[in-house]
């Protein structure tokens, strides 16, 4: 630091003198900001620094709060406070003072005061609401600079929300006689696209007139937008293909005005814009290709210059060439250009030559060849990058037969890298590249073995998860299968015998994992032994208590008997008073079971892996338990986001700063979006301790695989595709030819032989990482769709594991649910083996109840929602009979019974089938619900099994969610010996909520006899609730504007082979009878209301395989009531 | 697209920073830290892009630098950009500035940051390149100084400035173009 201390104190004077150029107002600012900086410079530490920042702004704060400051004086206060923001200490308080000084100074003022606001806020800042009216001024402004200053700021940043007010000016600018204006106002236009595409929409053709503006500049500007939209919709723009020739024509061919020159090459970054874009027009479009081979082969011929920026044309060239339709001798002329690359000296393009060649090798491998001795050379190179980007290469040229030596330099490289980036990228390829042409299993568990301990807990979490699902699930041959897990096993237990500590967590996770489920396989190793060695991973001091946790888990199913449930009740005594409740968990787990050989045998049965568990991922089985609590008192579960609004509105006092509060919202609502009782988020919270390897960690018999998890420890999680394992081919096994098979070995064994020669290792070296490029070259690329010979190879799932069948078989271990109570009751906490075993087991009664349901339905199926099925009956009153089991036994002719006394006016309308309320021995009550157009009709039918007639039926409904009125003449009615009485109630709903339950009282007198009573409940879904919404989408875009609540969330596509969007929508109107108002590209917009007009929209966009929908409504709780149907019928289907 | 602007000196003081994308405060500072942290360990015999910091953007994201004497200028930027030609922006905004203060030294960025940073709005606007000719942006700064004189003396002649801001033209480069007919057709639109 001192040097630099001493030229400053050096260069002071001097440059103070020479600043005295004319400007008064300089002079002062510079002395201010000059003994401010004068000051940083001398201390020595950064705390003095820190206080020196604070009393300057405390200064500052003073004096532009105060009324006397001039604007002159406020704009020397500014560039301060820049200075003091650039290093890191906030200075708000002059946010507002920036506004005002661009709003109030003169322009050379506002142009400070601008330049301010422009660094200190961002577009959403709220205080950037205060600056529209300024730029709206200055746009209008007859001085130039003004303008200007103003574009510069809005292309910088500005409130979405407000662009439209400013639009038609910018807009007016493009029309400007200057053609500096233009260029900025285009910019600006650009950027308002970046942040509002739909506010621009109208607009494209003004942006066509810019491309053909007569100033160069402006029509370069354009560019930046053009290459923007042609990336997302290059079909779009063909018709500009042959436009933009033209101009690169007139460029490359010196049209151009000399001061368009740099280093006498013309426009060159116009140059390498205009190449980018027809790159991507010429994608995949021979015909488009073909009009630009001329221009592509002119900028080859001319970009001769040696210097810097003709190499960059050259790059975009090259890259241009082998993205379009390819065509033979500009292929030829790239690939010689990309030679020159490689073989530069110099070192940027080297690098360049690299990032050529890793884009061309899968198309042209033999180029890769070529350049052999080049890429090796980079491999030793001492820049990291250039290694780095040569492993790239390699990476894209592994075959079966070299892949031992690239995976090597790989690891070597990863040995020495420091950079998290890189390793966490690079461990990813080695493991695929492992997985993928791994020639052994000694090989493969070596290498991940590397690959764990070099990755750490900095890799992806999916690398352990996928070798360990490998490693279960197996491959074709049982034998191999045993080899690989025994081979592991070894290893293991080698390494564990070793150094342990230094292993990372992950590592060791995987290490108990795999011993706990496999060691079983040798069997000269005692359980024992292999119980010490995990013992002694827990004394260790750094071991983290997520890994404890695995290794409890693998002691668990270690502890058969003998001298290991010595080893492991003394463990579990350890940790059976641990402060960590999941390891208490699993502590109390352990000593249970190890006293309890045959339950443990029974929970956790060896070598019973591949059994499929279904699981219930809605939770739809606890419906009934949620009622019920529901029903007792218990508040209705709300999202966390609408607790947060709700707290707003109630105006309660937020303890947490402004800042906070919405991004925290913001997140919450995209996670968690289902209504839910509150016990289950508890629950869910806990059984997804280690949300990423649950399925494993778990015990080995459950197989979750296929199903989405839908809780984490956040609550609800977005929906999210299991991971695809990319490497399942299915290719005949990986038969090598004998030759082949050789060669790779010799090559193999020639590595290691040292040679005095280091010209010859290298000529080793390469002819083992370029075998197989020669010969049958594009078969050994890991080109996608190429089969590849795989080693590995997943065994291809039954299809009946992978549908979602609901009468699927159920894992042996459900069949002892009493067994399992027991555990349950020593257990608070519910842990992964009992809560997925809870899981299981009430799935089964609630598929039980379902079936049933489905058996006595006879009526409409597309009305009714499975959960009304499965779970409607479940409250019962006081004296009555309840029916604790659901659907009492019927026989369907009394359905048709029933279905005939439908009042007429109702019977030409679809209705829900009929069900049970309650009975006892006199009275029956069922109910079925109609929708109509405009309203929900509820029927009651109330039949009398006894022999007597019955007066006085009086019926009294009431709900909290909606408002119920009688439909017919009177409430009381009366029903003779084995009749029907009928009773029709309209339903309105008043606050939405996913079901609405509607509670009634029945009381009736025989005529000789007590008043009695029965009580009953009827659920709905919202859906019945729902009805399609006409609108035309002017309609719908200033609705949409007008209401305030809503939420957003991704839901999982249905691509049945058409397009997704439309056949997701089709589905969405199809079961929620949604109005699909239009369907434009990427983008769909639906509209539906609830009955009385409270009217719901949505707006869906395909997003990265994900339907992003987003829902507005007037009505607080609609639009997360209604995503929550969205789910379930999409999931449904 | 630029995400943002980094220059520092040796020893990793920040003497402009212009992030064209939104990051929190402590998040810019982390950036600064963490860049200046890749960038100084660099030789100069190796080369000018480093890829893959974890902060910004992740793979789509490269920082392109070049080190002058005392100060490092690095771009922030997404792969949407050529790395040689930000390369040689870095060299056009450095001689820009060199015309401009007339033989710059670290010393002019820090005293005159407010100036730096106008010349810089005339070469990346919002991320994006608006200017690449030395002649044209020195020019726009020119323009913009001369307002300064002239507001300088405005107390003295009040009037007499103000018509002169008023009638202050920026200047125009004789542009002779002629790009040919480029015969475009607006094609009707889709309504979205």
């Amino acid at each position: 630091m001192s040097d630099v201390v001493e030229k400053t104190l050096t260069a002071l004077p001097s440059l103070l003198s020479l600043d005295s150029q004319p400007g008064s107002t300089k002079l002062s600012s510079t002395s201010k900001l000059g003994t401010l900086i004068r000051g940083i410079t001398e201390l020595t530490s950064k705390h003095e620094e820190e206080k020196l920042i604070q009393r300057e702004l405390v200064s500052i704060k003073e004096q532009v709060s105060s009324p006397n400051t001039s604007m002159r004086q406020m704009k020397e206060l500014m560039v301060r406070a820049i200075y003091c923001e650039m290093l890191g200490y906030e200075a708000s308080f002059s946010y507002i003072h920036a506004i005002k000084l661009a709003q109030q100074g003169t322009a050379l003022e506002k142009r400070v005061g601008y330049l301010a606001v422009s660094l200190f806020l961002n577009e959403s800042h709220e205080l950037l609401l205060l600056l529209v009216n300024t730029v709206l001024k200055d746009l209008q402004s007859t001085n130039l600079i003004e303008v200007c200053m103003a574009l510069t700021v809005v292309s910088q940043m500005f409130p979405k929300d407000m662009i439209p007010a400013i639009l038609p000016l910018v807009e007016e600018k493009l029309n400007h006689p200057k053609e500096i204006i233009r260029r900025k106002a285009v910019l600006a236009l650009y950027k308002f696209y970046l942040i509002a595409p739909n506010q621009v929409q109208h607009i494209h053709n003004k942006f066509r007139k810019a491309l053909c503006d007569k100033d160069p500049g402006v029509m370069t500007a354009s560019l930046h937008i053009y290459l923007q939209m042609i990336e997302e919709n290059p079909e779009g723009y063909k018709d500009l293909a042959a436009s933009f020739v033209t101009i690169l024509k007139q460029v490359v061919g010196g049209k151009l005005p000399m001061d368009f020159n740099y280093h006498s090459v013309p426009a060159p970054w116009l140059q390498i814009q205009l190449l980018r874009i027809l790159s991507l027009l010429g994608k995949n479009d021979p015909s488009t290709s073909e009009i630009m081979y001329e221009v592509l082969d002119e900028s080859l011929r001319r970009a001769e210059i040696n210097h810097n920026i003709t190499y960059a044309i050259l790059y975009e060239c090259v890259k241009c060439i082998y993205t379009i339709d390819p065509k033979s001798d500009l292929l030829e002329k790239a690939a010689k250009c990309i030679g020159n690359f490689v073989l530069s000296p110099k070192i940027n393009l080297k690098y360049l030559g690299l990032k050529a060649l890793t884009y061309v090798v899968q198309q042209d491998p033999k180029l890769a060849l070529q350049h052999q001795m080049t890429i090796i050379e980079c491999l030793d190179h001492p820049d990291l990058i250039i290694k780095r980007e040569t492993l790239e290469i390699l990476f894209r040229i592994t075959n079966a037969q070299n892949v031992t030596v690239i995976v090597d330099k790989m690891l070597e490289f990863l040995r020495i890298n420091k950079d998290d980036y890189t390793t966490i990228d690079l461990v990813g390829k080695v493991a695929e590249l492992a997985e993928k042409y791994a020639p052994d299993n000694e090989w493969f568990i070596e290498t991940m073995s590397t690959v764990f301990s070099v990755g750490g807990d900095l890799m992806q979490p999916d690398i352990p998860n996928s070798f360990l699902k490998l490693l279960s699930e197996g491959f074709d041959s049982v034998e191999e299968d045993r080899k690989l897990r025994l081979f592991a096993v070894d290893s293991y237990v080698s390494l564990l015998q070793g150094e342990p500590g230094k292993l990372p967590q992950r590592f060791l996770q995987v290490i108990s994992w795999v011993l706990g489920e496999y060691s079983f396989l040798r069997e000269e190793l005692e359980a024992a032994t292999v119980l010490r060695l995990l013992a002694k991973l827990l004394d260790m001091k750094n071991t983290s208590s997520e890994t404890k946790s695995w290794v409890l888990m693998a002691m668990t199913k270690l502890c058969e008997r003998g001298a290991g449930v010595s080893v492991a009740q003394e463990v579990s005594e350890t940790y059976s008073s641990s402060l960590d409740t999941v390891l208490r968990q699993r502590a109390q787990e352990l000593q249970h079971l190890s006293r309890h050989s045959e339950l443990r045998a029974r929970v956790l049965p060896r070598d019973a892996g591949l059994e499929p568990l279904e699981v219930d991922s809605s939770l739809s089985f606890l419906d009934g338990f949620v009622s019920e609590a529901l029903a007792a008192g218990a508040a209705p579960y709300k999202p966390p986001h609408q607790r947060q609004e709700e707290l707003a509105q109630a105006k309660a006092l937020s303890l947490e700063p402004y800042g906070l509060s919405l991004p925290i919202s913001m997140s919450s609502c995209s996670i968690a979006d289902r209504q839910s009782p509150t016990l289950l988020s508890i629950s869910s919270g806990l059984s997804g301790e280690s949300p990423d390897l649950s399925h494993k960690g778990g015990s080995s018999t459950l197989k979750l695989d296929g199903v989405k998890r839908l809780w984490g420890r956040e609550g609800y999680l977005a929906q999210r595709e299991p991971v695809e394992e990319s490497a399942r081919v299915e290719v005949p096994s990986p038969l090598r030819s004998p030759s082949q098979q050789g060669e790779a070995d010799s090559s193999h064994s020639q590595t290691p032989i040292p040679t005095p020669e280091p010209e010859q290792e290298k000529q080793q070296l390469a002819s083992s990482l370029f075998v197989g490029l020669s010969s049958q070259s594009s078969v050994c690329l890991m080109g996608k769709s190429e089969p590849t010979p795989q080693r590995f190879r997943r065994k291809a799932k039954s299809p009946g594991s992978s549908s979602s069948a609901s009468e699927k078989t159920s894992n042996s271990l459900v069949s002892t649910p009493s067994t399992v109570d027991n555990l349950m009751c020593n257990n608070l906490l519910d842990s992964n083996i009992t809560s997925e075993l809870v899981v299981s087991s009430l799935e089964q009664t609630s598929q039980l109840s379902q079936g049933l349901a489905a058996a006595n339905g006879t009526c409409d199926a597309e009305l009714t929602d499975s959960d009304v099925k499965g779970s409607s009956p479940s409250l019962c009153g006081d004296n009555a009979v309840a029916a604790a089991d659901p659907a009492p036994h019927e026989d369907p002719c009394k359905d048709l019974l029933l279905t005939s006394h439908l009042p007429a006016e109702l019977s030409g309308l679809s209705h829900s089938e009929i069900t049970p309320l309650c009975s006892n021995q006199s009275l029956d009550l069922s109910a079925s619900h109609v929708q109509k157009e405009d309203s929900l009709v509820l029927v009651v039918f109330i039949y009398n099994s006894s022999d007597s007639d019955i007066q006085q039926i009086l019926l009294e409904l009431d709900s909290e969610e909606i408002e119920v009125s009688c439909v017919c003449d009177s409430a009381v009615q009366e029903a003779s010996s084995h009749s029907v009485a009928v009773c029709q109630y309209s339903l309105t709903v008043k606050t939405p909520s996913v079901h609405v339950e509607v509670v009634g009282t029945v009381s009736y007198q025989f005529p000789a006899g007590t008043p009695q009573s029965l009580q009953f409940s009827y659920k709905l879904p919202l859906t019945c609730f729902i009805r399609p919404l006409t609108v035309s989408t002017e309609e719908y875009g200033t609705m949409w504007l007008d209401f305030s609540h809503d939420t957003k969330q991704n839901l999982t596509l249905i691509s049945d082979g058409q397009e997704p969007l439309a056949a997701t929508l089709n589905v969405l109107k199809k079961k929620l009878q949604l109005h699909v108002v239009e369907i434009i590209g990427m983008e769909g917009i639906v509209a539906c209301r609830l009955l009385q007009d409270q009217p719901c929209l949505m707006h869906c966009r395909l997003n990265a395989g994900t339907l992003a929908v987003w829902l507005r409504s007037p009505v607080p709780a609609l639009p997360d009531c209604l995503m929550y149907h969205c789910q379930r019928a999409l999931q449904e289907h | 697209m630029i995400k943002a602007i980094l220059i520092f000196n040796n020893h990793g003081k920040p003497r402009l920073i212009r992030f064209y994308q939104y990051f929190a405060e402590d998040m810019q500072q982390q950036i600064i830290r963490e860049t200046f942290h890749l960038v100084s360990k660099r030789d100069d015999n190796v080369c000018n892009f480093l890829e893959g910091g974890s902060l910004i953007g992740g793979s789509d994201y490269k920082l392109i630098y070049r080190h002058y004497a005392t100060l490092y200028f690095v771009f922030c930027v997404d792969s949407s950009e050529s790395e040689l030609g930000i390369l040689d922006l870095i060299q056009v905004f450095v001689e820009t500035l060199d015309k401009c203060f007339e033989n710059v030294c670290e010393l002019d960025l820090i005293f005159h940051m407010d100036k730096v940073h106008y010349i810089l709005q005339e070469v990346v606007m919002g991320g994006m390149v608006l200017e690449t000719n030395m002649n044209e942006i020195v020019a726009q700064v020119e323009v913009q100084n001369r307002m300064e004189k002239s507001e300088g003396g405005l107390s003295a002649a009040p009037a007499r400035a103000v018509s002169a801001v008023k009638n202050m033209n920026l200047p125009e480069m004789p542009r002779n173009i002629n790009i040919g007919d480029i015969n475009i057709k607006v094609p009707s639109l889709s309504p979205f």
